[in-house]
């Protein structure tokens, strides 16, 4: 929770309603301790996750390097667990923008997250969770239909359009084989904190 | 009851297991010395009593008028700000005040509700919903509560109902309308009637089928179902070419009206999806048009479609407003609305049918090419109609002449108060869209939706107008540089109360001549719905201010257009004006 915004009235209030929330927090755990194990399919990209095409799109199948054109559009991926198979698609939050970029056009810290210039986004916009599902090819930019949020992938997905308060975070990749590996967590939370 | 002993009760109630832990916060003094709450009757809410504003509107013909007097046009110049209350919440601000005997409740964005004191502003409860994080909100806002029996209803963003105890705010039952992840959303004030909660969904640009649904409102239990854009075998499925209607739009995302002697509801409903009409060939009802539900069994008696097979996104959802006119020597039970289309329409209520009466334009429209005079249907101009893959201009945007804003009216003038937009043309060109369960299913991209001033627009965009529904004539019309995304309260004090101009303001204006009789400048931009209530003797004037959602979006659109710098500041407050001691 960013708090900087905050009045100290409000930040007080908040802060009485979460020692409550916490209180309840103790209780959930205890009833999720007793109940089935998470959804695989709604679980975050975990570290050796396979990106893959989303199933209503060339069969759901692996994307390979040879999926990807310079400077093209973005590809919509999701992380699939290669040994159960499952596609973490049961959550909006998993919607990665798989996309490659001509490494010398990037700066400092995309190049540090590109591999031969791909970089992967998520998918989700900062303002208000939409899914960055436009691409503008005059500019580069990934867009959000929503509200209109730009991202300059280029420049690590910082905002440079609308009303999006923070970049796109970035997945960081590994490559095996023709395949995308994750290789580890989102630099950042993935898509609204809350408010 | 100081604060420490709350919290320290709410640990108690955990180690005891016994409490609610949805959101049980913020209890203060009023519940824990057993305020009463008088119950809200179906009887109360069919003629509730003027020092009362019981549901969005503050009654069922959506007319948004209070009887309330004490604040008139001779003394409102002294109209002050007696408390306010600010919700720690950003974005748009739009539900009304809703009082019952001086409790009041508000909603903001995020689904949060608070009650408080009507007189005081000291809050009595709030409750925070736990929106799943996954959740897109396109518009994240809220329109209000409803109120029945001893109960405060929510339609949240995760397309949940929520009753909630009126008194304490905890969680009484909640209920799923629908699967957020397959686009459907809530940002309506459910309306309470005849025992049952109805609520509309949102979602029409993300692929949703549009449906209206009642619950019982003691127990949450589905009562009914109707769905906005036909099913095979039902009427009016073959405006839809092939599958086009699983994924047709028609939301009804604005609260609806009703008329309790004839036991019927009265809903608009959204644009078809996706956006441009050559996808989905046909008439495609019931989108964009009034409907008339059963209230016991949701059967569509009457419908009405404004404009057929629309591309330009004009919603056609405000409230009807219903009132009974004196039309040619004949009393008429009328249907006002004034579209998103820019007519004014006038419609008679029969027990089976809406008839079309007469449309007019309120602000300058070059879609139109004619009205059919029997059935109110309009002709196109055809290089108006957007198509696939060609730019198209078209008057007004896609805006509209009013968006969601209610209108009032008032009996005193005969007058309908219109929070109008002029000289704003649009452009839009439509391509292929692609369904993803949950994600926008437009066939438009967002960087080819143009919103373009008119050179008059130097002049001004925002207008207050006020037509006489008698002679059918526009009396008076208030005229502002900004655009106006002001929802009006009307009273019987002669006065029209509005905001929604990006200069924070909220007025008073004289009712009969349009005259600026006071304003307050506000935190935010008054996007909220005024009223007025009455506690102890004494009139109050209510509104939120929180600018956000799609005023934001205009004003970022038009600042683009005119090279302005307008910013306006966001953060929600509660306003409550009175006349002084």
């Amino acid at each position: 929770m960013s708090a900087g915004d905050e009045t100290s009235g409000f930040r007080a209030a908040r802060r009485r309603w979460l020692e409550g929330t916490v209180a309840c927090a103790g209780l959930l755990q205890v009833s999720l301790a007793t109940g089935a194990s998470p959804d695989p399919a709604r679980q975050p990209p975990q570290k050796g996750d396979v990106l893959a095409f989303p199933p209503d799109r060339n069969g759901g199948r692996d994307i390979t390097t040879r999926d990807l054109v310079p400077g093209g559009e973005p590809l919509l991926a999701y992380p699939r667990d290669p040994a159960s198979g499952v596609l973490r698609a049961r959550s909006r939050l998993n919607q990665i923008l798989l996309l490659k970029r001509d490494p010398d056009s990037l700066d400092r810290i995309a190049t540090r997250h590109a591999l031969d210039g791909v970089l992967a986004f998520s998918g989700v916009c900062t303002h208000a969770a939409c899914g960055v599902s436009s691409w503008k090819a005059e500019t580069a930019r990934l867009v959000c239909p929503c509200h209109g949020s730009e991202f300059d992938p280029s420049a690590h997905g910082v905002v440079t359009a609308g009303p999006a308060p923070r970049p796109l975070p970035i997945l960081p990749l590994a490559r095996q084989g023709e395949h995308y590996i994750v290789a580890g967590a989102f630099t950042g939370k993935v898509g609204v904190k809350k408010p | 009851m100081p604060r420490h002993l709350n919290i320290h009760l709410l640990h108690i109630g955990l180690l005891l297991g016994s409490v609610a832990c949805a959101n049980a916060g913020e209890n203060t003094a009023n519940i824990a010395q057993g305020a009463s709450y008088p119950a809200v009757t179906d009887a109360r809410l069919a003629a509730p009593e003027a020092r009362n504003w019981l549901m969005y509107r503050g009654t069922y013909d959506s007319w948004g008028y209070s009887p309330l007097d004490a604040i008139n046009t001779r003394n409102v110049a002294k109209l002050k700000p007696l408390w306010t209350f600010s919700t720690g919440m950003t974005e748009a601000h739009q539900a009304p005040p809703v009082v019952n005997e001086g409790h009041m409740f508000i909603t903001t964005p995020h689904n949060h509700v608070l009650a408080l004191d009507a007189r005081t502003g000291a809050l009595n409860w709030r409750y925070q919903r736990e929106l799943p994080e996954d959740l897109m909100q396109m518009h994240p806002t809220n329109r209000g509560v409803a109120l029945h029996g001893d109960k405060v209803y929510l339609a949240t963003a995760d397309a949940f109902l929520v009753a909630l105890d009126a008194a304490t705010g905890e969680v009484v039952w909640e209920q799923q309308v629908e699967d957020y992840l397959n686009g459907y959303y809530m940002t309506l004030a459910p309306l309470a009637a005849e025992g049952l909660i109805l609520v509309g969904v949102s979602g029409g640009e993300f692929g949703v089928r549009g449906f209206i649904q009642a619950f019982e409102a003691a127990t949450g239990k589905p009562a009914w179902k109707t769905w906005t854009v036909p099913g095979p075998g039902e009427p009016g499925h073959d405006t839809w070419p092939g599958d086009s209607w699983k994924r047709g739009g028609a939301p009804a995302w604005v609260t609806g009206s009703y008329d309790p002697k004839e036991k019927l509801t009265y809903w608009g409903t959204g644009n078809a999806g996706p956006w441009i009409g050559a996808a989905r060939p046909g008439d495609n009802l019931y989108s964009t048009s009034v409907l008339a539900l059963d209230i016991h069994t949701g059967k569509i008696r009457a419908h009405h479609q404004y404009h057929w097979n629309d591309s330009w996104d004009w919603d056609e959802v405000a409230a009807p407003v219903l009132i009974e006119q004196q039309r040619a020597g004949r009393t008429l039970k009328t249907l006002v609305h004034a579209g998103r289309d820019g007519y004014l329409w006038t419609l008679e209520r029969r027990p089976d049918a809406l008839a079309f009466v007469d449309a007019r334009p309120y602000v300058k429209q070059n879609v139109y090419s004619a009205i059919d005079p029997a059935t109110g249907r309009p002709s196109y101009v055809e290089a108006r109609v957007p198509k696939l893959g060609e730019r198209v201009e078209y008057c007004p945007s896609l805006w509209g002449g009013k968006d969601w804003p209610p209108v009032a009216y008032s009996p005193q003038t005969g007058y309908l108060y219109i929070p109008a937009n002029e000289n704003l043309c649009g452009a839009v060109k439509g391509g292929p869209a692609e369904y993803r369960a949950g994600e926008m299913y437009m066939g438009v991209k967002v960087e080819d939706i143009e919103v373009m001033p008119t050179p008059e627009a130097k002049d001004h965009i925002g207008e207050l107008q006020a037509w006489d529904l008698a002679s059918g004539k526009r009396v008076w019309t208030t005229e502002f540089a900004s655009h106006n995304w002001g929802p009006v309260l009307a009273t019987a004090g002669g006065l029209v109360f509005s905001g929604g101009t990006h200069d924070r303001q909220f007025r008073a204006f004289d009712a009969s001549s349009g005259e600026l009789l006071w304003q307050q400048g506000t935190n935010s931009g008054v996007v909220g719905v005024p009223v007025s209530y009455q506690v102890d003797g004494r009139q109050y004037i209510a509104v939120q201010s929180g600018w956000g959602v799609d005023a934001e979006r205009k004003q970022q659109v038009l600042n683009q257009q005119l090279g302005t710098k307008v910013q306006v500041p966001q953060g929600g407050v509660v306003w409550v004006f009175g006349l002084p001691d």
